[in-house]
């Protein structure tokens, strides 16, 4: 164990950066989660699809990293509209377990097949931005995770005024509050469930343009930031869009402290034992003032 | 119960005693995988299909059988016919001690299905953490020739029948459970909680029974996992594809059922075989297409499984054919 005050630095710097990433990842799930009531197991395997998106525009294409925004973003909403309309539409009224299995199967299918077509190994891009750093004290700042952070930051305040001004993030509010009441009032409640899952899974393809200068790409991706997502989102409250924030934030940090100080991948073993800890003591998220 | 309802299951039990004298040392590989999986999905469906408490966990009991009775094997040169049941024992102390947990404080539907898959990557990373029990390395059971007193056996016949007698076994415990007391509790346990307390049966007891029971079961299949395949790892034992792997045949074949575990193993395990030989080459990954696919399949249009469905229809076309009798008694 290593306790020097420079680590406990570098690892408050990373973990805060990650953490800001981790928040746009998890609050697409908690917005599905919370609107529609599904728990997506394919959310990370959907980031790891925006992540290929964006690494062939970058090294086959020639693109520059942001500049992919403008193409991964509308893919990856159309790719969960259109998973969302075959798939998880046609069993919404389902038990809650068929929904997962239904899910679940949808990230294997996804891992498994990315695994056929592109192999295992991971791809990484040289961009112009890759190492561009700079200095707090003793600590390394990376200039792409820094660029991501503030990109996670203006999306989630983005997402937030669009569910709180317009009429569209009103209806999606409305019907993850009471889905029969929302259609009394006139609300499409399949149109705005179809959006809502758009929306959350267009969170992907902004996390993966804003990291693919710093993060590798492989068909085990999705499993890794699925998990953390799922944590996250349990951590703030299914659905608690704030929640999701400070979710992020708290992983981040521990998953960068528990890395700097444990040895090896023990730090993961921390983050599992608290969202067990939560799970089992205050499912309803960490927020949340009611109990049970 | 009579004699005919048993015929069918009967004649292919005889078929698959003969298989191992006619086949080849594939189509016998083949069928050890078959039967292996037909009984992960059995002990799983204990507590999935029976209890209702779907864990997507199990890889931690099957690791904790597999691990025991290799390390007990290794070290101190015990057989592992005898490590079978201390890693059971073991599984099933994690069971009680997990059930009681989740269940205590009342997890439900996908909060326990959560903490399962947490808990299982959980093992995965404390045991690439341990190098004294290999570590990420994993452990290999050293070959020691053909003991059968240890479980290794020249060829596959033996393992076999091994497999063969356990699968057995699992089935006429799911069986005699089927029909009575813990059986009937653990279906209204899942049917209805709140019903199921109110007439008096103890659900956090049953829960947790069906919980120790399942894992006591996957464990025993985790011992011979490691002996046949002689390399066991933190993420081959306890990872996600593996706990996913044990309850997708119960899924397929029918949740809750007798049978459905085993008719989900022998219908999908020889064409994502077949698929994972042909298709993927060496890069792996095209059976496991096939296992994703057929669960977003089976869960769009026949989430009862296949056993499931087929009691439906035999159900109806009952129904209509002994309306007439039924009216018949009644009056």
């Amino acid at each position: 164990m290593v306790f020097s005050p420079d680590v406990i630095l570098q690892g408050l710097i990373s973990g805060i950066l990650i953490g800001g990433i981790f928040a746009l990842l998890s609050v697409g799930l908690t917005l599905i989660w919370g609107v529609m009531r599904i728990i997506n197991f394919a959310h990370g395997e959907f980031f790891m699809v925006a992540m290929y998106i964006v690494y062939f525009l970058v090294e086959k294409g020639g693109w520059d990293p942001y500049l992919t925004l403008i193409v991964s973003v509308p893919l990856i909403f159309l790719f969960g509209v259109l998973v969302y309309r075959s798939t998880i539409q046609p069993i919404l009224a389902d038990p809650a377990m068929n929904q997962i299995m239904l899910t679940l199967g949808l990230s294997i299918v996804l891992s498994a097949g990315a695994q056929v077509l592109f192999s295992a190994d991971p791809l990484f891009v040289v961009t112009k931005y890759n190492r561009l750093v700079f200095n707090i004290g003793p600590a390394v700042v990376r200039i792409p995770q820094l660029i991501a952070f503030v990109g996670s930051g203006l999306t989630a305040v983005l997402l937030y005024l669009f569910l709180q001004k317009t009429d569209a993030g009103r209806a999606i509010r409305a019907a993850s509050q009471d889905r029969t009441a929302a259609t009394l009032m006139g609300i499409d409640v399949e149109r705005t469930f179809l959006l809502a899952f758009g929306l959350g899974s267009a969170c992907l393809g902004v996390a993966a343009s804003l990291m693919i200068s710093f993060y590798y790409v492989s068909p085990t991706v999705g499993a890794f930031f699925g998990q953390i997502t799922f944590i996250i989102v349990v951590l703030g409250g299914m659905g608690n869009f704030i929640g999701a924030l400070v979710g992020g934030q708290i992983i981040g940090l521990t998953e960068a402290l528990g890395a700097a100080i444990l040895p090896g991948s023990l730090s993961r073993v921390l983050t599992f034992t608290i969202f067990i800890l939560v799970l089992l003591f205050k499912p309803q998220g960490l927020l949340s003032r009611t109990r049970k | 119960m009579k004699l005919h309802t048993y015929l069918f299951p009967l004649i292919v039990l005889f078929l698959l005693i003969l298989l191992p004298f006619v086949a080849g040392e594939y189509v016998l590989h083949l069928f050890i995988l078959v039967l292996l999986w037909a009984y992960l999905a059995t002990s799983w469906n204990i507590l999935g299909g029976y209890a209702g408490q779907h864990s997507l966990g199990h890889g931690v009991f099957l690791g904790i059988g597999a691990y025991t009775s290799t390390l007990l094997f290794i070290h101190l040169g015990i057989s592992p016919w005898l490590g079978m049941w201390i890693g059971g024992a073991l599984a099933s102390l994690a069971a009680l001690f997990i059930g009681y947990l989740c269940f205590r404080y009342g997890l439900k539907g996908p909060y326990f299905a959560l903490v399962t898959i947490a808990l299982a990557e959980a093992f995965v990373f404390l045991t690439s953490n341990m190098a004294s029990i290999g570590g990420a390395r994993g452990l290999e059971v050293t070959w020691i020739g053909h003991r059968p007193d240890m479980m290794q056996f020249d060829g596959k016949m033996g393992y076999y029948f091994i497999i063969l007698t356990i699968l057995v076994i699992g089935v006429l415990i799911t069986l005699w459970l089927h029909n009575r007391r813990p059986g009937y509790q653990w279906v209204a346990v899942r049917e209805n909680e709140d019903a199921a307390e109110a007439l008096g049966v103890d659900t956090l007891r049953t829960k947790i029974e069906a919980t120790v029971l399942s894992a006591f079961m996957t464990a025993i299949g985790g011992t011979f996992y490691a002996q046949y395949f002689t390399y066991i790892g933190p993420r081959t034992v306890f990872g996600e594809i593996v706990s996913v792997q044990i309850l997708i045949f119960a899924i397929v074949g029918g949740l809750g059922t007798v049978w459905g575990p085993t008719v989900g193993a022998l219908l999908l395990i020889p064409v994502a075989e077949l698929a994972r030989a042909n298709l993927s080459g060496s890069v792996g990954g095209a059976h496991l297409v096939i296992y994703g696919m057929v669960m977003v399949l089976v869960m769009l249009f026949m989430p009862k499984g296949i056993v499931g469905l087929a009691k439906d229809v035999l159900s109806k076309l009952n129904r209509r054919f002994t309306k007439k009798n039924i009216y018949k008694e009644a009056l």
